[in-house]
């Protein structure tokens, strides 16, 4: 995103802010959201991709509504009129194809009026008999943790993504031999996954309550965080959906703040550090030790801003709109541990996995596996977590390397400091001491997660341990 | 947060922006003096000046802030006793396109390692790749705070007619430094006249130098980390069979117009050195022998406009008293690159293996 589209979602922002001051405003929202995911999906090599990718996410949603809810709030008609809203914006978007109004709310022109129409009716035809024999029972939830599941799997193995590509390919009768993994961008589509598995897992363990399709649907789709979150939960974000907002508050000063520090952090500082930071052209080329560092520091210190920013971005946007979002960063780089540090590091995407994989895993391998010792479960559950959170970056090698390197730095830590319990007494009573142990620790934390960056930053392992190598002295 | 504070916080920053916009307009804009930068400091000088169109990918890139480029130069740094600087001037041929900086003349020179008097002589690559004496000029007057000891001048026909003179970005940009050389010598050129002129001395209107010394400065990091200022890419040799076009530019045979060259460069430049060494040099062009290459020597030139121009700068070097090496025909035709002034590093090691025995000759008798 640049920042002149960042300045246009803000402008837009404030002027449904102004608007969104009497009953309307779930609708309101739902409008622009619609719109800006339309807006903001980038334009993708397989034609009018980028008009169907957005569509699906709109009916991904609506599936995931209709099985999360009861039968008495379906019928509830404001849900038609919400339903109605969305299939208007859409058809409407198509028809700039023939308003002379093109690439202005997409990034290509929008398929011809008779595909529309045919996809739309194909994809209404399955809501309708979703929403006629779908029930909040568990069957259903899990059938639709299994279909995002399998829409994840295609979007982020590469043979998948290759093959689905071709498929496309092949349907709007494109070439299929410049086919690649990476032709399928489903802007937003992983944080749109992870609100909506935890809407389906939430409602099979009875934790979540029935809402509108409007409020299901700003929920999901909510702009300033479509693309990279923060990962909200949908009964707080429902609580500041139904709150009034107030133009005039001390919320619009923080809204302008947080815009503020996330433009500078994303732009002035994350994307200067960009210059320097390691990336796999430089990698191959590094012939000194010390600057190899300084790329290396300069790439963690870059992702750190670029998120950072982002989020701060968004929680900026979505107090524009009345809405505070869940912090995702809270100075990662000065915790004294690998457990604080990813406490603090993508909070929301580490509390997801806490809530719905880490923690139930444990639960489970406690009581099915009694005799297994401490050490052993936090082994398989520490490395099988990362493991998880790397593979969702991408189902590469290095993704699955940074995951271990994680997940080993958790578990080596976390045996260290059960041995260390009772021989802290000791240093805390010597508060010099203490305070030198934790800012060793800190620049050992931030050391260890610095260097697990070059798995994260390189295409492949070959070109990762060079750079170890060439970091530590040993490369020719 | 109070909206009132925000607000505050906006005007007084509003405030402060138009007061330091209004004081540094009011201050003159040419900065004369050492500039800051990493280089020389941080990470080791440039061996080449920075240029080229790819940032991300060859740590370069072509900006006009002419005293950003010398301060990370590697001739800013202090002068060594026993070292003679010498300084080599010239357009894209002399800075090295598709060389690596050991590869290019200067490079082919100092691996030579020669020596003069019991002082070590070590050659400077200021070269610039656009073709215009008066760029060429505009450097050599810049160079001198650098104490060069002599200064050896590599040209070509195509730096001297009237018309290509500003046509180099770099010159185009550097009226405050040019207009003085232009005037002090009577050239015969004339700057697009600037509006805005107050607003381009504002933050405001420096933003592009001050992000561009900026990059300057963070590409000097992955200089130092890589050694790497340029990309290699493949390229389209040099054209071998040439037009049956006997037209050099606007120029049509027999004469050459000596008044639209700005031959007039050569004394400007014997003066602005006064009694620091200026030798010539006349620099290898690719001979074709190709396609109408009784007409052409190659793409640039056609035979009778550049067997003039030779002459024309044998008259002007010998009135001026500037010692003049003719090295246009030293180098085979097929080592040439992608131009016909671009060689290969087998070529520019032969042409500064001969080119050497001749400067050592006049530099140190």
């Amino acid at each position: 995103m640049v920042i002149s589209d960042l300045l246009i979602l803000a402008g837009f922002a404030l002027l449904l802010r102004l608007l969104s001051q009497g009953k309307n405003r779930s609708l309101l929202l739902l409008v622009a959201s619609t719109l800006a995911i339309f807006w903001l999906q980038p334009a993708t090599p397989i034609r009018f991709l980028d008009f169907w990718l957005p569509v699906l996410t709109l009916f991904v949603t609506v599936i995931s509504w209709l099985v999360t809810t009861e039968t008495t709030q379906k019928q509830d008609r404001r849900n038609w009129l919400s339903a109605g809203i969305v299939l208007i914006i859409v058809l409407f978007i198509a028809s700039t194809r023939y308003l002379g109004l093109d690439e202005i709310l997409t990034s290509s022109r929008p398929p011809n009026f008779i595909q529309v129409l045919f996809g739309l009716g194909f994809l209404s035809i399955f809501t309708i008999l979703l929403k006629r024999f779908s029930r909040p029972t568990s069957s259903w939830l899990v059938g639709g943790m299994i279909f995002l599941l399998i829409l994840f799997l295609i979007l982020k193995v590469p043979q998948f993504s290759l093959w689905t590509s071709i498929g496309l390919r092949s349907l709007v009768e494109q070439s299929t031999t410049s086919a690649s993994a990476l032709d399928i961008r489903w802007l937003g589509f992983s944080y749109v996954a992870f609100r909506l598995i935890h809407t389906l897992r939430d409602r099979q363990g009875g934790k979540l309550a029935d809402v509108s399709l409007a409020d299901y649907l700003n929920y999901i789709i909510f702009f300033p965080s479509f693309s990279a979150g923060p990962i909200d939960r949908l009964p707080r974000f429902v609580k500041d959906l139904q709150k009034p907002v107030i133009f005039f508050s001390p919320e619009l000063g923080d809204a302008f703040y947080r815009l503020t520090i996330g433009i500078f952090k994303k732009f002035a500082l994350a994307d200067t550090l960009s210059l320097i930071a390691l990336n796999p052209q430089n990698a191959a080329q590094l012939q000194s030790t010390g600057w190899s560092w300084i790329l290396v520091y300069a790439y963690a210190f870059q992702i750190y801003f670029d998120f950072a920013g982002y989020t701060d971005i968004a929680i900026g946007l979505g107090k524009l709109l009345g809405i505070t979002l869940p912090e995702n960063f809270n100075r990662p780089y000065l915790k004294s541990n690998l457990t604080q540090f990813w406490n603090n590091w993508h909070m929301t995407l580490t509390m997801w996995f806490r809530a719905y994989f880490f923690n139930p895993f444990t639960r489970t391998l406690r009581t099915r596996y009694r005799s297994m010792s401490v050490g052993w479960i936090v082994l398989i559950t520490q490395i099988s977590t990362m493991l998880l959170i790397g593979l969702w970056h991408g189902v590469t090698l290095n993704f699955v390397l940074w995951g271990m390197w994680h997940g080993l730095g958790m578990f080596v830590q976390n045996r260290f400091s059960d041995w260390m319990k009772p021989r802290q007494g000791g240093i805390s009573e010597r508060p010099r001491l203490q305070l030198a142990l934790n800012v060793f620790n800190t620049l050992l934390t931030f050391h260890f997660v610095a260097l697990g960056w070059i798995w994260f930053a390189l295409p492949d392992a070959g070109l990762s341990m060079h750079v170890f190598a060439r970091l530590f002295g040993l490369a020719g | 947060m109070d909206i009132k504070f925000l607000r505050n916080v906006f005007l007084k920053a509003l405030s402060l922006f138009i007061i330091f916009n209004l004081i540094l307009m009011a201050l003159p804009t040419s900065f004369k003096g050492d500039q800051l930068s990493i280089y020389n400091h941080l990470v080791p000088g440039r061996e080449r000046f920075p240029f080229g169109e790819t940032p991300r990918q060859a740590y370069n890139f072509s900006l006009y802030d002419v005293d950003a480029m010398f301060a990370s130069h590697e001739l800013d740094s202090p002068k060594s006793a026993n070292i003679k600087r010498i300084f080599v001037m010239g357009d894209s041929s002399v800075w090295g396109t598709l060389l690596k900086p050991e590869e290019t003349l200067t490079g082919q020179l100092n691996t030579l390692s020669l020596s003069c008097k019991d002082n070590s002589l070590y050659f400077y690559n200021l070269g610039y790749p656009t073709i215009s004496v008066t760029k060429d000029l505009m450097l050599m007057q810049r160079s001198l705070a650098y104490q060069p000891d002599a200064v050896v001048w590599l040209t070509t026909l195509e730096a001297f007619p009237l018309d290509k003179q500003l046509a180099s970005p770099l010159a185009a940009n550097n009226q405050e430094i040019l207009q003085p050389v232009i005037d002090y010598y009577g050239l015969p050129l004339t700057f697009e006249p600037q509006p805005n002129a107050l607003l381009d001395k504002s933050l405001w209107g420096r933003r592009r130098a001050i992000a561009d010394w900026i990059r300057l400065q963070l590409y000097g990091i992955m200089y130092a980390a890589t050694g790497v200022d340029q990309i290699y890419p493949d390229y389209t040799p040099a054209a071998w069979d040439l037009e049956a076009d006997q037209n050099y530019g606007q120029y049509k045979p027999p004469t050459l117009p000596k008044e639209e060259m700005l031959f007039q460069a050569l004394p400007a430049a014997k003066d602005m050195l006064g009694n620091i060494p200026l030798i010539l040099v006349n620099e290898p062009i690719m001979i074709s022998t190709g396609q109408n290459s009784d007409l052409r020597y190659n793409y640039f030139y056609p035979r009778w406009a550049y067997d003039q121009y030779r002459e024309i700068l044998s008259e002007v070097s010998i009135e001026n008293q500037i010692p003049l090496i003719d090295a246009w025909n030293w180098v085979d035709a097929t080592s040439f690159t992608n131009s016909a002034i671009h060689m290969n590093a087998e070529a520019e090691q032969a042409f500064a293996e001969r080119l050497s025995e001749q400067l050592l000759s006049r530099l140190c008798d």
